[in-house]
């Protein structure tokens, strides 16, 4: 008895195109916002400036949080956080393959990886085109946080699809009679609950972070939310369709 | 047996590590550091013009900036002041985080100027106060470069401060020298006594030894001021942030409310999906606390905001490891195994997906640790001790709490 997942693979993989679309869209036209930008565009707000600003608003006035990032800072990040998330995924990849590496032939452990990888970016990426969106229509800035945001989200994403695969991994020799689409869909069904309820569990945290944390650190409780919430769709719905539709190729 | 010992010790350990200093059996200040963006303060960010400098100068002139940064920051009388170089690509950067600061521009401005050397003679045969001396028109500008050196003095081996003139100091030393044979010549930096040395004899080559009973390393610190007199660099602000203390104080306000209502709902959630095996996991949700508090102070690790953020993030994350060892004994039972067998299994089979999946995130939290600097490595920190831990409390604590209680 198992729920037939993978028999709407189109159909995940459409939703994911709907989703992803518009955000890279964005990203390619309009970019990401960055802290910095914001100074470019105002000729950077310095200290003198930020001075008369604060004497014209009167003197009853606390300074709660001046922050001006320089444009080469901003690039640098840029720069770490690619070079960052390159580096985990590769990572990941060889990590996943060694770890299933006595799936049975003629199974490959690379696909596994790369395919929680694949997963794995795409929830970067809904992450990074909706704080395109953000910027664009709500000045949302991106900062060294959302950087941390993502990465994080790169480590859950990985951690909700490797629940599935693991068992897809057991059920391999036990189920050897059957077709591979079978397999999974049969250990999808199996890992749903789990998949949902150690997904769900972080979500409750972070919209208590979200409801009650504070200002200053809520958009980076977003970033986590949408992509926490995207790693659940794509472990499901993305990595194991895509580990089908390679493993069944070639027979 | 054994692990109820190894439990019962680190949870008292834990406890004993969180108690405030008066009840503690020892003391060591275990107060949880705060990160500036919840203690107040200003974070700035130096790029050091080195660009006048030749290659082999660059690294002495900023470590001398750096100290001569931090001299001034302590006459203001700031805590823990951090402040650290480093180099991106060919720039040299400095870094200055002043917590609890309330004048940041006089901070800023006293950091800002370049420092002032100046060479000082004096008449007064046994000169007793600053006071005593007087400028003779020879500064740092005239000093090319300080350095030690262990085989110019009369004793071979002890260490020597050499100084070397530019062409035109070296003029200036000569007349100075050949007029004060046997006095004391005062160097001040920023108007401060560094040293006093005797003229010994005329030095028309502008290079000229002082020698002493110099440790190593006092000579190196009087090289490094000497240098920051000789090799001033502008520095100018690439980043600046500042962050006003209420703003901290109420973030953490919000940050333990939230902690709060994220641990009473994920304790509920454990409750109600998983019954009474859900409030053992809850009580090793609370040891997992403990643990992490007490190393947090232990290690220490700063709290930034992003670093509680984690935390309360973590307790979510902490209970993963339950619930795919809880959903396994539900599989396990209804494919008719035993109670005590189908516990056992629970930990047992789960533990793949278990190792994997930390895993994964391990080596994230990693990756973040090393690309970030500050406060992003901070919530690295926290998340990779948030794992490391959890997968203690989750499946040793938990099991040996369902042993206890199965196993009979």
């Amino acid at each position: 008895m198992h729920v037939n997942f993978i028999k709407y693979k189109w159909l995940y993989f459409g939703i994911s195109l709907l989703v992803l679309i518009p955000g890279v869209f964005s990203l390619i036209k309009y970019g990401l916002r960055l802290s910095i930008t914001y100074l470019l565009r105002f000729k950077q707000l310095d200290k003198d400036q930020n001075e008369k600003f604060k004497s014209a608003l009167g003197k009853d006035v606390v300074e709660k949080r001046f922050e001006s990032v320089g444009p080469v800072v901003g690039a640098e990040m840029a720069k770490k956080a690619l070079l960052a998330v390159i580096l985990a995924s590769l990572a990941i990849i060889l990590y996943i393959a060694w770890s299933f590496r006595q799936i049975p032939r003629p199974y490959s452990p690379w696909k596994f990886g790369i395919s929680a990888v694949v997963a794995l970016l795409h929830d970067a990426l809904v992450v990074l085109g909706l704080f395109s969106l953000f910027g664009h229509f709500y000045q949302v800035e991106i900062d060294a946080l959302f950087v941390t945001a993502l990465l994080t989200v790169i480590g859950f994403s990985v951690h909700d699809t490797i629940v599935v695969f693991d068992r897809v991994r057991e059920n391999l020799p036990k189920m050897y009679n059957k077709p591979f689409p079978e397999i999974v869909d049969f250990s999808l069904t199996e890992t749903l609950v789990r998949s949902l309820n150690t997904s769900l569990t972080v979500i409750l945290t972070l919209t208590a972070l979200l409801l009650f944390g504070g200002e200053t650190i809520r958009w980076f409780v977003v970033a986590l939310l949408v992509g926490i919430v995207s790693g659940t769709y794509s472990s499901i719905f993305n990595a194991a369709p895509l580990l089908v539709l390679w493993e069944s190729r070639k027979k | 047996m054994r692990s109820y010992i190894i439990i019962l010790t680190v949870i008292l350990l834990a406890v004993v590590l969180n108690l405030p200093s008066q009840y503690r059996p020892f003391y060591r200040d275990l107060s949880l550091k705060l990160g500036l963006d919840l203690s107040g303060g200003v974070h700035l960010v130096y790029q050091a013009d080195t660009s006048a400098l030749p290659d082999s100068d660059r690294a002495a002139a900023v470590e001398a900036t750096r100290t001569n940064i931090e001299r001034r920051v302590n006459s203001l009388g700031v805590s823990e002041p951090i402040i650290q170089t480093s180099k991106v690509g060919s720039d040299y950067r400095l870094i200055v985080e002043l917590a609890g600061i309330t004048d940041i521009n006089q901070a800023i401005s006293l950091i800002g100027q370049t420092a002032q050397l100046e060479f000082r003679a004096t008449q007064v045969a046994t000169p007793s106060s600053a006071a005593d001396f007087t400028s003779i028109g020879l500064t740092g500008r005239d000093l090319r470069l300080a350095q030690v050196q262990f085989n110019g003095g009369k004793i071979a081996g002890q260490p020597v401060v050499s100084l070397e003139f530019s062409s035109e100091g070296a003029k200036k030393f000569a007349d100075i020298t050949s007029k004060s044979i046997g006095q004391p010549l005062a160097i001040f930096l920023d108007d401060r006594l560094v040293t006093a040395p005797t003229v010994q004899s005329v030095i028309s080559d502008g290079r000229a030894v002082i020698s002493g009973n110099f440790t190593p390393d006092e000579a190196k610190k009087l090289v490094i001021q000497l240098n920051a007199g000789a090799l001033p660099i502008p520095i100018h602000i690439i980043e600046q942030r500042n962050i006003g203390a209420t703003l901290g104080v109420e973030s953490i306000h919000k940050s333990l409310v939230a902690a709060a209502v994220g641990l009473v709902v994920i304790w509920l959630f454990m409750i109600v999906n998983y019954g009474l095996k859900g409030f053992l996991a809850d009580l090793a949700l609370v040891v997992y606390i403990l643990i992490f508090l007490a190393l947090i102070k232990l290690i220490p690790i700063t709290l930034t905001l992003a670093g509680i953020a984690g935390f309360i993030l973590s307790i979510g994350m902490a209970v993963d490891a339950n619930i795919l060892i809880f959903e396994r004994m539900k599989e396990e039972l209804r494919w008719g195994r035993p109670l005590k067998a189908a516990v056992e299994l629970g930990f047992h089979r789960a533990w793949t997906s278990v190792r994997d999946s930390n895993a994964s995130s391990l080596i994230t939290a990693g990756l973040i640790f090393w690309f970030g600097t500050g406060s992003v490595r901070g919530f690295a920190l926290t998340l990779a001790v948030g794992i490391l831990v959890s997968l203690f409390t989750s499946i040793t604590v938990t099991r040996t709490l369902l042993r206890l209680i199965y196993a009979r």
